[in-house]
């Protein structure tokens, strides 16, 4: 069994990342290009990294399964992103970035990388300038800066509300430009079956051609994946449609550790659910709660009233009323859990959806009256364009509806300090890996999180990796090889053959999401956890009994991508109940109605929950294995933010 | 809502396509497009039929996936809009829609109504990019950049890289996505240096291959889901001359 060492360095935090780097290993330029990296996944953890990996002379060989990496979901990020710059004079520095993470993700993450990151913060935004990303300015010619949930400074850098979509292009640039070099070879439109690995290092992938549905192996002397998250998991989610967690659990499957699977963050300001074929919900960023206030009314009886119809003193401003030093720029979690508690106690507005309507006010009347629609519209323009398209309703007029939704996951794979999984040469960068964010990520963290990582950490710890060990030759005749295709032929061949096909992927994925919703969703309880279990595994054997794929397996057929990717969600959701039932706590945005105060914020138990829960695949059921958590700079504390 | 589609099916890049027809009732209105088409794969599922293969993936309007020309007008008639920001409370007056690929000679047909558009990261391989490296940067506010030209320099960049540009156009000229890169780039300091060599190459690699020219139909302008401005075009040209 793997003794889960993160191997942080040690010594003062402040110059962990330095020594650490000093103590990596280099390989000369001239020696670069003997060497072979495989990088699944291309939004920005996976572009930055290729483009970094290829200027320093390595071969790489990217694969994403979009027609081109600039459609990762990276893109669909709005608000922003965070760097301790200062420039704004508030007081903002590294220590206050990394104490604001700490704090915010609920005292369960590793304070090292945690520090590393807010160090790493300041250098994107340098990297991202100088590769033309158009950041809003000050009429001075300087950054502009605005405020983003559980921080009280304004550290946040962005591009109108498409800041993720800036960032992405940069990188997808610098990218390209090593495709041109000949550094990078890109495989757009191709989806990683199975991971191979060869004397117990990971050594390739195996790869499905989306279009002609070929199946074929690709090897390498590392693997790093940047696959993004699983809040696809839920069906209904804000991430793309395609986004998916298979690679992730295909090397899960093969032995590397999945932590803290639980830990999904639900996002409040999402436009609400509608109805039954809705195939998506749309996030609205949370840089609107600079500027617009929440609220709900305050008697049940206006709930179906115009909300322009009801008096101010009738309004409950609920975040400004139960946190009012933070008030509406609590973090995440905290207002998830305000706004449905509202509307459990039946103070919902909007659609109603199995007897409850789901939603409440983002109102932006105070601002407009102050300021202007002119100037609501040069910051937020292209999220009200979208609100009204969506809804048909015009938030200029008529305050947003809105609730959360799934969003982000900050569990993923477990890696140490390097970002390498507990598979020797297999690495995880961004989303796809767990590190970072503890139990609650905060806003403008995640486009963060995915560059530090891309632009500056992998880069080191995969060559220090590649220095390190002596590769023997393989290739495509190799029997691990061979035997990593073949099962993924026969796991393609069961998703076409199933004995009674009756039901579509779209059926059995709204049947996990809606389990997983209800039972593992923004509230946990032990026995709905111990019932969805039981459901998940039915639903398991129904699936494979009743898959549905029309068309063929050699061709390009979207509903065989989506058969495989709900085959591992369900799988998937199977491992989130355990995991949120073995954590027999509340914490950041796992929320266990057991283990909540009178006023129903998390209660943490440090004495017993104060680690990080990897699992560890068997065939007779997963295993946890702890990581402990010490917290030598940031004392744990009750997180307040009234 | 009813409505009675005609939907673009070809197997592959070899085979003859044609337009097939098909039913789809009881839609509710605040379905989107594609929400729809989801809903008519369902049915095709249902009947044991392959089902329609078409681009999409985030669903927000940015990631540009999404594709179709829709009676007629690439991204439907809705202007500003990508296909996926469709709903068919849109289509209440029309209750007979033809639904096509992007067409243009560059961007070949996969399957359906999903189309080739590889040729747009060739051309950003070329030369659209600024040749920095990680580790490179100076500081971010070494250089001031005047509000109005970081604004303009946004405009242009947040062009999605869908192709409806090149699918409208008679000449199938991709000149609107090419020109919003360069002129992206051009407008801040950053990219300045390079902007002439960019324009060159970039171009160069637009007509290599097999995109149009520009000769001024601005359709593109008319049904670009960002609404990137012609004189994106004007300014790449200038910029080409002088070299």
């Amino acid at each position: 069994m793997h003794n889960l060492n993160s191997k942080e360095p040690t010594g003062s935090i402040e110059g962990r990342w330095d020594k650490h780097q000093f103590d990596l290993k280099l390989i000369a330029p001239q020696n670069r290009e003997k060497y072979n990296i495989i990088v699944v996944g291309t939004g920005l953890a996976g572009a930055s990294l290729c483009a970094t990996l290829g200027e320093a002379g390595f071969n790489v060989k990217s694969f994403c399964y979009n027609d081109s990496p600039r459609r990762a979901h990276s893109i669909a990020a709005q608000g922003g992103i965070n760097a301790s710059k200062n420039y704004k004079n508030d007081g903002d520095s590294v220590w206050r970035l990394f104490y604001d993470t700490i704090k915010g993700g609920d005292f369960r993450s590793r304070e090292s990388n945690v520090y590393r990151l807010a160090q790493l913060s300041n250098n994107i935004i340098d990297q991202a300038v100088s590769q033309g990303v158009p950041f809003a300015r000050e009429y001075s010619g300087y950054l502009a800066n605005r405020s983003f949930g559980g921080a009280q400074v304004s550290r946040t850098f962005y591009a109108r509300g498409q800041t993720g979509q800036q960032l992405l292009l940069g990188s997808y640039s610098a990218m390209s430009k090593e495709v041109a070099s000949g550094r990078v070879k890109h495989y757009s439109r191709s989806e990683m079956l199975e991971l191979i690995i060869v004397k117990d290092k990971a050594r390739g992938i195996v790869v499905r051609d989306l279009v002609t549905g070929k199946i074929d192996s690709h090897t390498a002397d590392c693997v790093v994946l940047c696959t993004g998250g699983y809040s696809n998991v839920f069906y209904l989610s804000t991430n793309a449609k395609g986004c998916n967690t298979s690679a992730g659990w295909r090397a899960y499957k093969k032995g590397a550790m999945f932590a803290n699977p639980s830990f999904t963050q639900i996002h409040p300001t999402c436009i609400p659910p509608t109805g039954e074929n809705q195939s998506k919900l749309t996030l609205m960023s949370e840089s609107l709660r600079n500027d617009g206030r929440i609220w709900a009314p305050k008697n049940e009886k206006d709930c179906s009233k115009d909300p322009r119809e009801i008096k101010e003193e009738d309004r409950d401003y609920f975040l400004e009323r139960m946190y009012p030093s933070f008030a509406n720029l609590v973090p995440r979690d905290i207002a998830s859990r305000a706004v449905k508690s509202i509307c459990d106690n039946g103070r919902g507005v909007g659609t109603e959806i199995d007897g409850q309507k789901l939603g409440v006010y983002l109102d932006f009347s105070t601002i407009i009256d102050k300021d202007g629609e002119s100037k609501v519209k040069s910051s937020y323009g292209n999220l009200f364009d979208m609100y009204e398209s969506i809804t048909g309703e015009n938030p200029y007029k008529v305050p947003m509806k809105i609730y959360p939704a799934p969003h982000y996951t900050m569990g993923g794979l477990w890696v140490d300090y390097n970002l390498m999984t507990t598979i020797d040469g297999l690495f995880a960068t961004g989303e796809s890996n767990f590190s970072d964010h503890g139990s609650n990520r905060l806003g403008a963290s995640a486009l963060m999180q995915g560059l530090a990582d891309g632009y500056f950490i992998a880069p080191r710890t995969v060559i220090d990796y590649l220095a390190s060990v002596d590769f023997e030759t393989i290739d495509s005749t190799n029997p691990e090889v061979l035997s990593a295709v073949k099962s993924a032929e026969h796991r393609i061949s069961k998703l076409m053959n199933a004995p009674d096909p009756i039901h579509s992927p779209d059926y059995f994925h709204k049947k996990i999401g809606r389990i997983l919703w209800n039972c593992c969703g923004m509230s946990r309880e032990k026995d709905s956890l111990e019932r969805a279990i039981e459901e998940i595994k039915s639903l398991e054997l129904l699936f494979w009994k009743n898959i549905k794929v029309t068309g063929v397996d050699d061709d390009f057929n979207q509903t065989l991508e989506r058969a495989g990717r709900v085959a591992d969600f369900i799988e998937l959701g199977q491992l989130m109940c355990l995991d949120a039932l073995a954590r027999e706590e509340s914490c950041g945005a796992h929320s266990r109605v057991e283990y909540l105060s009178e006023s129903g914020e998390a209660k943490r138990d440090d004495k017993n929950y104060s680690h990080v829960s990897a699992w560890h695949y068997d065939e007779s059921g997963p295993t946890i294995i702890k990581e402990a958590l010490s917290f030598e700079y940031i004392k744990p504390s009750e997180r307040n933010y009234k | 809502m009813n409505f009675t589609l005609h939907i673009w099916r070809q197997q592959n890049s070899q085979s003859k396509g044609s337009f097939q027809t098909y039913k789809v009732d009881n839609i509710d209105s605040d379905t989107s497009f594609l929400e729809m088409l989801d809903q008519l794969n369902e049915s095709l599922i249902a009947d044991g039929e392959d089902c329609i293969v078409f681009d999409h993936d985030c669903r927000e309007g940015i990631c540009g996936a999404c594709s179709l020309v829709i009676n007629g007008y690439p991204h439907g008639q809705k202007n500003a809009t990508s296909t996926c920001q469709l709903y068919m409370r849109d289509y209440s007056e029309q209750n007979e829609i033809w639904v096509e690929p992007f067409r243009a000679k560059s961007f070949g047909t996969i399957k359906d109504l999903s189309v080739y558009r590889d040729a747009f990261d060739r051309i950003i391989q070329a030369g659209g990019f600024i040749s920095s490296k990680t580790g490179s940067s100076p500081e971010a506010n070494t250089f001031p950049v005047n509000k109005s030209d970081a604004d303009s320099a946004f405009d242009s960049a947040t062009c999605i890289g869908c192709g409806a540009c090149v699918a409208v156009c008679p000449n199938s000229s991709a000149s609107l996505f090419v020109a919003a890169k360069i002129n992206h780039f051009d407008k801040l300091p950053q990219g300045k240096i390079e902007s002439h060599k960019r324009a060159k190459l970039m171009v160069d690699k637009m007509e290599e291959e097999g995109f149009g020219s520009c000769s001024n139909h601005r359709h593109c302008e008319a049904v670009c889901p960002q609404g990137i401005d012609l004189s994106n075009i004007t300014k790449m040209n200038s910029l080409i001359k002088p070299y």
